[in-house]
């Protein structure tokens, strides 16, 4: 069995669109509206995360079988906790600006409830390896959406990507105007609201 | 006084924890799908909301932060463990709601079996735990206003998803176009109810 193999691949892939962590099985929806509202930040929230879901899946995965049934809540939740912890500490030293603008929502990857979920799902009944191809895979899923989300929200609402300026000048001197709405925060769920639609609606399976 | 009812209103529609800042939106979209149930965990999460904030509020201002431990005595004025902050916060919650769950076993088993998973998953609601992080940011003088912040949030957010409940009971007789049904719906409703919340932001008391 190679490292790679078909059954690891659906478990890598499958949750960028079938079964992806925002959109279909409505799990870490919390922290992924809040931050959307740049690019930037929200790339940093998907590193962030993807980053704390592999490792806490892998550590999970290694003690599944030490694990009492009863306290694993206050086990997984030590574990994330202090992982969470690190990459909060880093981002303090090496990006402040966006640790500023994230605020409390890094903090709040502790409850997202992706890693719970996942944690539960896949890693306490997994080994290792695919733990972590499904904590990237998850974390990736979820970092699309935090993406696309940024994305649109970004150019539609300040004309900027990464801060760099999208819509040319000649546009606003011909009466285009940034809509504004799309800065405020509702603005994220319409548009995750807008995926989901678009998602659904190829994909005829997902329809409840 | 009037400082304190100022908190309270504020963190119940200015501040609401689900339309501005979406915290507890996976328990807010699972659990709205009818009233009563959505009463019960609304309740549950008042209550662990203003008992959690209050204990993290004396363990963020006497242990954690940087010269807190000042009291014990003068040596350990350097001493700045707020870096331990999400842990000994996550700690507090999760043991606090396994406190609710055995009390609320033991007191009342009807509301206990209504509740269900809710009651101890509510130690991975994020609106719960950002309280405790709004309250770290926000550097309340006392421990009373730490107390009617942590109330006022709850009360928000049993507001948030009672209203939603009672809409999305009604959306079952509704015609919505298929790829929309359910969560999609959902989410086009929080939002515009966020947008009607965010009438209240230029209120000043």
């Amino acid at each position: 069995m190679g490292l790679i193999s078909e059954k690891n691949k659906f478990v890598l892939f499958n949750p960028l669109s079938k079964d992806n962590p925002i959109t279909v099985q409505m799990l870490g929806v919390c922290s992924a509206l809040a931050v959307t509202s740049k690019l930037e930040p929200s790339l940093v929230m998907a590193m962030a995360v993807i980053v704390v879901m592999a490792v806490a899946n892998v550590i999970i995965s290694l003690m599944r079988n030490t694990i009492p049934n009863r306290i694993r809540i206050i086990v997984q939740l030590v574990v994330v906790a202090a992982l969470v912890t690190i990459v909060s500490e880093v981002l303090k030293a090496f990006a402040y600006d966006v640790s500023k603008q994230l605020s409390v929502f890094i903090g709040l990857i502790i409850t997202n409830c992706i890693l719970m979920g996942r944690l539960e799902a896949f890693a306490l009944a997994n080994k290792p390896w695919p733990s972590f191809l499904d904590g990237i895979g998850n974390g990736l899923g979820y970092g699309i959406i935090l993406v696309i989300v940024g994305f649109f929200r970004e150019l539609l609402g300040s004309g900027t990507l990464m801060d760099y300026q999208i819509i040319p000048e000649i546009c606003y001197e011909w009466g285009y105007a940034n809509n504004g709405l799309m800065i405020l925060p509702p603005m994220a769920l319409i548009v995750v609201a807008c995926i989901i639609w678009f998602q659904r609606s190829k994909d005829k399976s997902l329809q409840e | 006084m009037q400082e304190i009812l100022s908190v309270f209103v504020r963190s119940i529609f200015v501040d609401n924890m689900i339309f501005a800042y979406f915290l507890g939106m996976c328990s807010f979209l699972a659990v709205s799908k009818n009233v009563k149930t959505a009463m019960g965990l609304g309740i549950a999460v008042i209550f662990v909301l203003t008992c959690t904030l209050p204990i993290n509020y004396l363990l963020e201002n006497y242990v954690l932060k940087e010269g807190a431990l000042v009291w014990i005595s003068p040596e350990f004025a350097g001493v700045d463990l707020s870096f331990l902050g999400l842990i000994i916060f996550i700690a507090v919650i999760a043991s606090f709601v396994q406190l609710v769950e055995m009390l609320v076993e033991k007191i009342s088993p009807s509301l206990y079996a209504s509740l269900g998973i809710f009651l101890p998953l509510m130690a991975v609601n994020c609106a719960i735990l950002g309280g405790s992080l709004f309250m770290q940011q926000k550097d309340f003088p006392n421990v009373g206003m730490a107390t009617v912040y942590g109330l006022g949030s709850g009360v928000g957010w049993l507001l948030a998803i009672v209203g939603m409940a009672a809409i999305r009971e009604k959306l079952e007789y509704s015609d919505i176009p298929k790829p929309l049904r359910g969560l999609g719906m959902a989410f086009i409703i929080t939002a515009l109810m966020g947008i009607g919340f965010m009438s209240f932001s230029g209120i000043k008391i």
